[in-house]
């Protein structure tokens, strides 16, 4: 932009890449989305999703009309594949949050440019969550006998159950992060209003700005209302996945029944979560030219974040083993050498592979500097993540306290439909949103350039 | 001038001339102005004098009124509407209502600070006059406005505009009702 200051003698923080204007910053991120063409990339994710999102919709289909029954559980393994991919799905949610949140709160500014596309992720990672408890009801239409509201037949949910708290929680969330990303992204839908040339296009982004005109006073309480959001939804991110870790913690089931689930089902979240991040920012911002907006900077930032709690997924996964032994109590003994040796032995070493060897390599600058790797990584750390939670539950579940009711669970062909189908659900999802929205957020990258600063005392008009 | 005006408007190229600019009309006693930024501008709140506002309150009401809520909830459904008794154990069970009180305060809250940032800010607002200059339109990309508006006791469209061009803006334009 000729007609647009520049200010060269002050370094920009090196979080974004120099030579930014406020224009450029607008123009770049916005493009994307006012742009009649479609890049190639786009159809084929969004074609991927798409006939993913259809198989998901055959194996629901198949699943209301036969039941459950399609699916692999059998007693004594009755949650088998739905709540694993439950809490896998919400625990990637959850770095979205801690992004938007947590980072806001801790002054962290390199989050400004991957905070949206990580909200959203949460968003939809939420959604797909949500798909396996509903299904897994048995009968979904029935799924609002959940919450309280008068009913005539004399029943209500049981607040005592961890199960119901589980309803609150993620109900919760997902409302509190759907309000906040749509509260970030008022200023840029006023700002694709008044840059979008299609009318239709217009109105609809006049509509979701809300008549968001940037003015002084609206942003006063808009910085206020940001900050408390982010510190409403930072006990909040922390609580669901604690909640989650409830509904194994308060069953007695050996290998469930534990004290140090909250900070390690957290942790696993937040490591799942960034490397969903990374699978996602790695291939974006090269196929739409982003890397002066998310840089190697974020990218490294996200893999440290990844090490650290990996490594205390790891330890906890140490001390799992330890207090198993420990306790001298013979089930909690039994099920930690089932684990290791039993049916589940190839997925638990799996785990342990993808989990506590796989993020140590991150503590090499190398690896953590090198976008492919990174990215291969992050498929491992999200396989090794699914993995874990499958080990907890089938594990814990398949060889109970009665031996004689011990039974190995197998996923069906229409479990892993159902998986599979979640992860189009997600895609598609991702990327109607990557097409129709700014993926970045534009007017909290803006603050990020040294221009934005407002020199003091001296006037340089 | 026929049309009604409902004010003036100053357009400026970098945030320091605006603060500046905002500055500079809060001293000569202008009150009824306002500045338009593409991001939120720390030291212009400053000089504008807007440093309060009640959300905070908003949303500490709706988080007491929602944990409050939750707890009568779960209080009234598991003592007096469907009372289960479970080996004789009490049916208060305090520690297990903390949960769902503490998300639906939270719940509360997140709806409390959005709905009070649209209260606060009058928005859904579908027309205002400012969008009428077509230069506005760069408020949301690189640009920044200061209005004052026609309805503060010292406007006069003369010598508010003289007024404005002497903060060397790169525009002065007039904005109609």
């Amino acid at each position: 932009m000729a007609d647009e200051l520049q200010v060269a003698d002050r370094p920009a923080e090196k979080i974004i890449a120099p030579g930014y204007t406020f224009g450029t910053i607008t123009d770049q991120i916005s493009t994307v989305v006012l742009t009649t063409r479609t890049p190639v990339f786009w159809m084929a994710g969004f074609g991927l999703g798409l006939v993913l999102l259809l198989l998901f919709l055959l194996a629901a289909g198949v699943l209301l009309a036969k039941g459950t029954g399609i699916w692999g559980i059998r007693t004594p393994v009755m949650w088998g594949f739905a709540i694993t991919n439950f809490v896998w799905w919400i625990g990637i949610g959850h770095a979205g949050t801690l992004i938007s949140a947590i980072l806001l709160l801790l002054n962290q500014r390199w989050r400004n440019s991957i905070n949206r596309f990580a909200e959203a992720m949460t968003l939809f990672a939420v959604a797909c969550a949500g798909m396996f408890p509903l299904l897994h009801l048995g009968r979904p239409w029935l799924f609002y006998w959940l919450m309280p509201y008068p009913n005539t037949m004399g029943i209500e949910p049981n607040f005592r159950s961890p199960l119901v708290w589980d309803v609150f929680a993620v109900s919760t969330y997902a409302t509190v992060s759907l309000l906040f990303w749509y509260v970030g992204l008022m200023p840029d839908l006023a700002t694709l209003r008044d840059r979008a040339g299609n009318k239709i296009a217009r109105l609809i982004y006049a509509v979701g700005a809300l008549g968001w005109r940037g003015s002084a006073r609206h942003w006063s309480v808009y910085e206020t209302a940001s900050l408390l959001l982010a510190g409403i939804a930072t006990p909040l991110v922390l609580s669901v996945h604690t909640v989650v870790s409830f509904d194994f913690t308060i069953a007695i089931v050996p290998g469930w029944h534990s004290t140090f689930f909250p900070p390690y089902f957290v942790a696993g979240a937040i490591y799942s979560g960034f490397a969903m991040v990374l699978a996602l920012a790695i291939p974006l911002r090269s196929v739409y030219g982003l890397k002066g907006l998310i840089t190697d900077k974020h990218l490294d930032n996200s893999a440290k974040v990844m090490l650290a709690t990996g490594l205390i997924v790891g330890y906890a996964y140490i001390l799992e083993a330890f207090t198993g032994w420990y306790s001298g109590n013979v089930y909690e003994h039994a099920v930690t050498v089932n684990r290791m040796t039993g049916p589940y032995a190839l997925q638990y070493w799996t785990l342990v592979l993808c989990n506590i060897v796989a993020p140590n390599f991150l503590w090499i600058k190398k690896f953590r500097s090198t976008p492919w790797l990174l990215f291969v990584w992050s498929l491992i750390v999200l396989v090794g993540m699914w993995l874990e939670r499958y080990v907890i539950i089938v594990s814990s579940l398949a060889q109970d306290n009665l031996v004689s009711s011990w039974r190995v669970f197998q996923g069906t062909r229409w479990d892993w439909a159902t998986y599979l189908g979640t992860i189009g659900l997600f895609l598609f999802l991702f990327f109607l949103f990557i097409r129709l929205l700014p993926m970045i957020s534009i007017f909290e990258v803006r603050t990020l350039l040294p221009q934005a600063k407002v020199e003091p005392g001296e006037d340089r008009r | 001038m026929s049309a009604p005006v409902h004010g003036l408007m100053a357009e400026f190229d970098n945030p320091t001339a605006l603060v500046a600019a905002a500055r500079a009309a809060r001293g000569k006693g202008y009150r009824k102005l306002d500045a338009y930024s593409p991001f939120p501008i720390e030291e212009l709140s400053g000089a504008l004098d807007l440093h309060h506002n009640k959300l905070p309150l908003i949303v500490l009401a709706g988080g007491i009124v929602g944990g409050i809520a939750g707890y009568l909830l779960q209080y009234f459904v598991t003592v007096l509407y469907y009372p289960i008794n479970v080996g004789g154990r009490p049916l208060h069970s305090w520690p297990a209502y903390i949960v769902i009180t503490f998300e639906t305060a939270i719940l509360f809250a997140a709806l409390a600070a959005v709905l009070g940032l649209m209260g606060l800010c009058g928005l859904p607002q579908p027309y205002h006059p400012v969008f009428n200059v077509p230069r506005f339109a760069l408020a949301s990309r690189n640009r920044f406005f200061l209005c004052i508006e026609a309805a503060d006791p010292l406007f006069d469209a003369v010598g508010t505009a003289g007024f404005l061009r002497t903060l060397e803006p790169r525009e002065v334009s007039e904005v109609e009702e």
